[in-house]
């Protein structure tokens, strides 16, 4: 990345030698981990072209929004309604929280045993390394679980906080709530940008978001072939980016990426073997440049056919009804179509059982695998009801928990493999 | 020869089969290069095939292994071999303790692993062997003869070990302790059993396998009989041979 980015990354705030020492990371990483796949589909280059510039070309184009009046809105979770922050002329962008940094830094004013995503967003804070973070005007929380909760009382001494009031279960009175909370968040957004949102505004963002979810919906409906034309580490990639980038600009790129996919099917080319065990991973979102899982049980062979989680089907598996021709009506459709989420902070929660079974179906999944990020009490608790749900199905399955952290590698591979070796014998093949 | 070689945190194991049976064992010490041992140990065995697991797995098949099988694959094709009813396997190596759940038919139905630190394991033991001054073999046979069990609440390896210590400062008898500490492994590894389900016949193996008040204790709280081969430590070695033969 060129000087310019200095002197922006300057400007911004940023720790330039410490973010130096973090950029000087994601490319080793990066290559290892994506550029030495064999097969990639070249519409992936637009990826890994938007993976270099990743503290660059994007940053300065939130830079140049708001050169030009315009807000930064950084989110962490699902439940923002990035239709609404659209609505207001702002741009959404999802928050670093993906890797093992400023830890220490972070446990200066957050308990040790705590959800690593939580410890990392604190850490990128207080080490001043993220340029989303930095560049963004208002940060939206959520209180979807006890450690964001009370993590976001503690952000807000950092930055400009606006926590929204997320509903347990799925009754009446909490979807009333949560309506109350979208209109809340609406003139919270007119009050930060100074427009009104109107029913065309909001239609606009409406219709803007749900292209974006239908491009990811597409490119992963490619993922049901056999063989699969993308590798799952890609299609988490594509689905990391969807928080980033510009999504007007991101929806033609996947959609070109999927045009590809589709080729790929219709001429019977795959990244692996077609006989190669599919798996789905089901749990905690994996926010970028957490690849961890995706690299541990792709280099085993097998292949990751999807992703039952926020940073997944959980994004695009629902729309916003477009029919309303009212603001009134808009907010309402808004509202619901976020109620439709499966998180595991949602009790009772049969929906997220029902819908792994549904992926399994429809994606041919060989085993799950089961992905929580240490200390997240609803995930975890909740994998019992989901081993109970598979095995009464006769799907293997198998419980992981890890953090950010590479100490734990050898380990997990070995019940990766072993896992593959479980699947691969109750096929039937030999060794 | 069909070679298995089980490249372990604390040793390496090899099995030599013939056309009959089991030719060969050996068993040495991992040491500080794991790689040149493997290569010595395998060196003798005219092998036509070698199938390698344990953690050093991977360094093999890039080198001299013709292929891998994980642990748990290598412990359910041994154990089922020694003990052909087996159903459960509970092997606890130096650096991780596993529960192995088979199907009728012998295959992996499904695991469990300890995750990341030595609680638990051949390691913890070991290093409880030292605190209290008895040797490793001493261990087992020495803690059955209790009068009672002194509970050590850590599980974790250093912390156990400092609780262990103001134990002794407080006059407690050495085997007492022990037997608390033998008891402390075998509540963990329950804990994995239960997640996998039980299932006649359970077969101990592992480097464990030798301790005595370990199978005692397991038998007395599963309340079945614990099954455990002369040589528990080879079995995993024994699957990877056995994998080896069928594969060639």
């Amino acid at each position: 990345m060129s000087e310019d980015y200095r002197k922006m990354w300057e400007e911004l705030g940023l720790d330039l030698e410490a973010h130096d020492q973090l950029l000087a990371v994601i490319p080793q990483m990066y290559g290892d981990i994506y550029l030495s796949q064999q097969n990639r589909p070249e519409g992936m280059s637009y990826l890994d072209f938007v993976m270099s510039e990743i503290h660059g070309l994007r940053v300065k184009e939130l830079l140049d929004l708001k050169a030009a009046g315009g807000k930064v809105v950084g989110a962490f979770c699902l439940y923002v309604p990035e239709e609404v922050v659209l609505a207001g002329g702002a741009a959404c962008v999802g928050i670093c929280g993906g890797a093992d940094w400023g830890a220490a830094e972070a446990e200066k004013v957050l308990p040790r045993n705590l959800c690593p995503l939580i410890k990392s967003f604190m850490g990128f804070k207080l080490t001043k390394v993220c340029p989303y973070f930095e560049s963004s005007d208002m940060i939206v929380g959520e209180t979807t679980c006890d450690g964001k909760k009370k993590t976001y009382e503690v952000l807000g001494e950092y930055t400009n906080v606006h926590v929204m009031h997320t509903p347990q279960t799925k009754d009446e009175a909490s979807r009333a709530l949560w309506l109350e909370e979208v209109k809340k968040f609406k003139e919270t957004m007119e009050e930060l940008t100074g427009n009104t949102i109107d029913a065309g505004a909001l239609a606009d963002g409406v219709a803007v978001v749900n292209s974006k979810r239908s491009a990811l919906r597409r490119m992963n409906e490619a993922r049901k072939a056999s063989p699969v034309p993308i590798s799952g580490k890609d299609a988490l990639l594509i689905q990391q980016v969807a928080f980033y980038d510009d999504p007007v600009r991101f929806t033609q790129m996947i959609n070109k990426v999927s045009d590809e996919l589709e080729q790929r099917i219709a001429d019977g080319v795959g990244v692996a073997p077609a006989d190669v065990p599919r798996i789905l991973i089901s749990g905690c979102p994996m926010a970028i440049p957490n690849w961890k899982m995706h690299h541990i049980v792709e280099s085993t062979g097998a292949i990751i056919v999807g992703e039952e989680a926020c940073i997944g089907h959980r994004y695009f598996r629902d729309m916003v009804d477009e029919s309303p021709g009212d603001l009134e009506g808009e907010l309402a459709a808004v509202a619901d179509r976020y109620m439709k989420l499966d998180c595991a902070c949602f009790t009772p929660n049969k929906e997220r059982l029902d819908n792994i079974m549904q992926l399994v179906k429809d994606y041919k999944v060989d085993g799950v695998i089961h992905y929580a990020l240490q200390f997240c009490d609803p995930f975890t608790v909740e994998y019992n009801s989901v081993e109970r749900t598979l095995k009464e199905n006769g799907v293997p399955v198998l419980r992981i928990e890890t953090d950010y952290s590479m100490e734990d590698a050898g380990q997990l591979s070995t019940r990766v493999e072993a896992f593959m070796e479980q699947i691969k014998e109750a096929q039937g093949a030999i060794v | 020869m069909f070679v298995g070689i089980d490249i372990g945190s604390r040793c390496i194991k090899v099995v030599a089969l013939n056309g009959e049976g089991i030719a060969d064992f050996k068993v040495v010490d991992t040491g500080f290069n794991p790689y040149e041992r493997s290569l010595e140990l395998i060196k003798p065995y005219d092998a036509q095939m070698i199938v390698a697991t344990g953690y050093g797995r991977h360094f093999a098949r890039d080198d001299f292994a013709d292929s891998v099988i994980t642990e748990i694959k290598a412990h359910a094709i041994g154990s089922r071999h020694l003990f052909p009813g087996c159903r459960t396997i509970i092997d606890i190596g130096g650096q991780d303790s596993k529960v192995i759940a088979l199907d009728e038919q012998g295959r992996v139905a499904d695991f469990q692993m300890n995750d990341r630190c030595a609680a638990g394991t051949g390691k913890f033991l070991e290093v409880m062997a030292k605190t209290l001054g008895f040797s490793l073999d001493a261990f087992g046979v020495e803690s059955l003869k209790a009068d009672k069990a002194v509970k050590v609440n850590s599980m974790c390896t250093v912390f156990a070990e400092s609780e262990v210590v103001s134990l002794l400062a407080k006059k407690e008898e050495p085997r007492n302790i022990g037997l608390g500490l033998h008891q402390s492994v075998v509540e963990r590894v329950s804990s994995m059993l239960h997640r996998v389900g039980i299932a006649d016949d359970i077969v101990l193996s592992g480097g464990v396998g030798y301790n005595s008040c370990i199978q005692k204790l397991f038998e007395q709280k599963l309340g079945r009989t614990v099954y455990r081969y002369k040589h528990p430590e080879i079995a995993g070695a024994l699957g990877a041979a056995l994998a080896a033969l069928e594969q060639s």
